[in-house]
């Protein structure tokens, strides 16, 4: 059914479709919609056979889902920023106890200074975790994104976090086409779990490992995500044939062929990068575009079968691994190991600053001439930085960054002329 | 029919000599104890790796085993990080008999809450969920999952197995570690050797604040009363806690033979007042019968030992901590029987 709703809404109604068991809620901006959403659906009735349940903290949200789950529960929460660092222990848990548990990120930004805009610092600090992350490019993806990602959590025996764009995407209304329950009640079955928390047959779940087997459950947990890499892209094709639609996957690759510039980025700047591209195409320039739906388990081969023929690699971040780049660079270089080409790092969108065309031109059209540095900037105020820098060498003020700049903004406004 | 009558009916008139227990023997079948029945489960059965003379494996045993009676054996427990956990699961081993689950130190109570709601949403109202943890899993790194479980009244038994300290750490002092007691971050030096007054938390009576359906506190010196506790809360829906005083041998310093004998001291001094409350007062009071001096139980355990060195002794700080137990004992009105008969 066509519908137009937020994107919160839209995931709400999706996840409702498939047919949870035990739902945690715990605000946290931008991510709070699709947990009320939820809680209308509950308490409707239109979710069926459903505990909705108010914990106190993020840290219980995912402690309860891990008990649900462990006792045989389809187990679902939601959570960005903050709230991800808030259950970080949960989350390594979680994976760690191989529950099948689906958790959505509404993408945003972690302080200090406290921000509550979009970019992808959250989930990138759980990329290590042992749960599969699926990056979702637009509402209807995300939506997709959803009912496979129980699917591939439950048959794997991994849990699955849907990130999503936070207000780019969960605070967008759009023209989504949601599925009917029919459909998804045929394409995801009821949880099945192989072990459970039974009376009837008492097993001992999470016990200690020492060194003599620790190795081997970590190797299991890598095993298992390189068994996702095979499903992701199946459970993708097995979808498109029942709902008609392209979604999730490894990687949508865009004009990729032939290509002598790639970009390649994570998310719902996909669609920006891909205007991007038509315009220089049109305009004669050699470039596509790689969008990266499965981070983790990361798609290494098919990456490098879509990457290796091209000249040049930029990589559209948002996020900043303080002291070396960025994440996805990193990863993307592994995937060109032992090539040559170059692989430029943009950090982009900190925070929630917009990404526009104009500046993706620029950059695209610098990087094509060869002039850009390994790791660059997108947009930086140099003004902002070289005042504070200048300061710094002048007189050391210890204390937090932004407060430093907000006081010298506030100085020189209140100077006389 | 007539015989069965007399039988539920018939009161207790005798006592072992000298400690007021009750002979198993003596009792009607329905109040006798379930470690004294040949059905009894061995939730926690032998060949975990607890020191000797361990409270905590005494009271984990006694109160599973009894929750298991009460339910028919349809238990399923969380169990949060700690010396019960670690003692009872070495890899590739476990002693527990019957579900168990660990899967974090601060986050039993939030787990127990999955695990009842899917037990709900199975359609198996049966199955009943208990959250066991330390004193430090529980007052401490797991309190907030705690009181956020007591707030929804969510249908889980919590049980904290007290030893006062941060246990399978090497004993460091936790929020229930008493005034004066050595720990490891507590050490007898300085002006204000061990732990210091004026601080702690009393987590039976945060639980009553949180007006939950039952709050008791049980003793592994009273093995029989604790039984009929967890029974009691198996009776009960929703939110409810029993908390356990357990020695731990090896961070009090006491013997380990002296196990039950140091825990009956904490009872009889008055520093652990047994009690039972429904929704936030207190419904019941197990009295002190021959009340003793604190010293008394202080002596048995090295922690305290500072308090007593010859010819510098504490007298100052012994009379603080008797202070503590009288106003327990007048908290609670552990006296009153004493005094009327
Ligand atoms: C988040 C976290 N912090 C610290 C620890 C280390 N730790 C494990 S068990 C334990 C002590 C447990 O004390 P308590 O809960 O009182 O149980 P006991 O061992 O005394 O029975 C500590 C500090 C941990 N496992 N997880
Ligand atoms: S350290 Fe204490 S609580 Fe832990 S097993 Fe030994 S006696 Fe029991
Ligand atoms: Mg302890």
């Amino acid at each position: 059914m066509l519908k137009q709703i937020e994107g919160s809404q839209a995931v709400a109604e999706t996840i409702g479709l498939c047919r949870p068991e035990v739902i945690c809620a715990y605000p946290i901006t931008p991510q709070t919609h699709i947990v009320e959403g939820l809680g209308v659906l509950v308490r409707k009735g239109l979710i069926e056979n459903c505990e909705y349940i108010n914990v106190e903290s993020e840290f219980a949200a995912l402690s309860v889902a891990i008990g649900a789950s462990a006792a045989g529960a389809r187990s679902y929460t939601a959570t960005a920023s903050q709230g991800l660092l808030f259950m970080a222990e949960a989350v390594y848990n979680a994976s760690g106890l191989g529950l099948p548990i689906v958790m959505t990120i509404g993408n945003r930004a972690i302080g200090a200074p406290i921000n509550i805009w979009n970019d992808h610092s959250d989930s990138m600090s759980m990329r290590d975790s042992g749960w599969i992350q699926l990056y979702a490019e637009t509402n209807q993806e995300a939506m997709d994104l959803h009912i496979q990602a129980f699917r591939i959590a439950e048959e794997v025996g991994c849990p699955v976090m849907v990130c999503m764009d936070g207000f780019i995407l969960t605070h967008a209304y759009e023209r989504v086409d949601l599925p009917r329950q029919e459909q998804v009640d045929a394409f995801l079955p009821p949880y099945e779990p192989m072990q459970v928390l039974d009376p009837d047959d008492p097993v001992s779940i999470g016990a200690m490992v020492g060194p003599e087997a620790f190795a081997e459950v970590r190797y299991l947990a890598h095993y298992k995500q390189m068994r996702a890499l095979e499903r992701i892209p199946e459970i993708s094709a097995d979808f498109k044939e029942r709902f008609g639609r392209d979604s999730g996957g490894l990687v949508h690759p865009y004009f990729t062929e032939g290509a002598d510039t790639i970009v390649v980025a994570l998310g719902s700047v996909n669609g920006t990068i891909k205007d991007v591209v038509d315009e220089m195409r049109l305009d004669g320039k050699s470039i596509g575009s790689l969008s990266i739906c499965s981070f983790r388990p990361f798609p290494l081969k098919a990456l490098r079968e879509i990457l290796h023929s091209a000249k040049q690699i930029i990589v559209i971040e948002k996020n900043l691994s303080v002291g070396i780049g960025g994440i996805l660079s990193a990863n993307i270089r592994m995937a060109l190991r032992g090539l040559i080409q170059p692989v430029t790092t943009a950090i982009a969108g900190l925070g929630g600053r917009p990404i526009t065309k104009k500046s993706l031109h620029e950059l695209f059209d610098k990087a094509m001439r060869g002039e850009i540095e390994d790791l660059h900037f997108l947009d930086l105020d140099w003004e902002i930085i070289r005042r504070e820098i200048d300061r710094d060498k002048k007189a050391r003020r210890s204390g937090p960054t932004a407060e430093n700049i907000l006081k010298d903004i506030g100085q020189r406004l209140n100077k006389p002329e | 029919m007539g015989n069965k009558q007399q039988e539920t009916e018939q009161r207790v008139k005798f006592y072992q000599k000298g400690t007021f227990t009750v002979g198993n023997r003596l009792l009607n079948i329905k109040e006798r104890s379930v470690q004294g029945s040949m059905d009894r489960k061995n939730s926690l059965t032998c060949g975990h790796r607890a020191c000797q003379g361990c409270g905590e494996a005494l009271g984990a045993r006694y109160a599973i085993d009894a929750a298991m009676r009460a339910t028919r054996n349809q238990v399923i427990a969380v169990n949060a990080t700690g010396c019960l956990e670690v003692f009872t699961t070495p890899y590739p081993e476990t002693s527990w008999q019957i579900p168990w689950i660990h899967s974090l130190f601060g986050n039993a109570a939030a787990v127990a809450t999955g695990v009842a709601a899917a037990m709900r949403v199975k359609g198996r109202p049966e199955v009943k969920t208990i959250a066991q943890g330390g004193d430090g899993g529980t007052t401490d790194i797991g309190f907030g999952c705690l009181s956020g479980m007591f707030e929804r009244n969510d249908d889980v038994l919590y049980i904290c197995y007290d030893n006062e300290g941060y246990m399978n750490t090497g004993v460091q002092r936790s929020s229930a570690t008493p005034p004066t007691a050595r720990t490891a971050t507590t050490p007898v030096v300085g002006k204000e050797p061990g732990n210091v007054f004026g601080t702690g938390k009393n987590l039976p009576l945060l639980a009553m604040a949180h007006k939950i359906p039952y709050v008791a506190t049980a003793n592994v010196a009273a093995l029989h009363d604790l039984e009929q506790k967890v029974t009691r809360a198996m009776s009960i829906k929703g939110a409810r806690y029993i908390h356990i005083f357990v020695p731990c041998p090896l961070g009090w310093g006491s013997k380990p033979e002296e196990t039950i004998h140091v825990a009956r001291l904490a009872i009889k001094c008055g520093l652990f007042p047994l009690f039972e409350a429904e929704h936030g007062k207190v419904t019941g009071t197990v009295p002190i019968r021959q009340k003793v001096p604190v010293e008394e139980y202080l002596k048995t355990q090295k922690r305290f030992s500072h308090l007593f060195k010859k010819g510098q002794e504490e007298w100052e700080k012994i009379a603080a901590i008797q202070a503590m137990a009288d106003a327990n004992i007048a908290q609670f009105k552990l006296l009153v029987s004493e005094e009327k008969s």
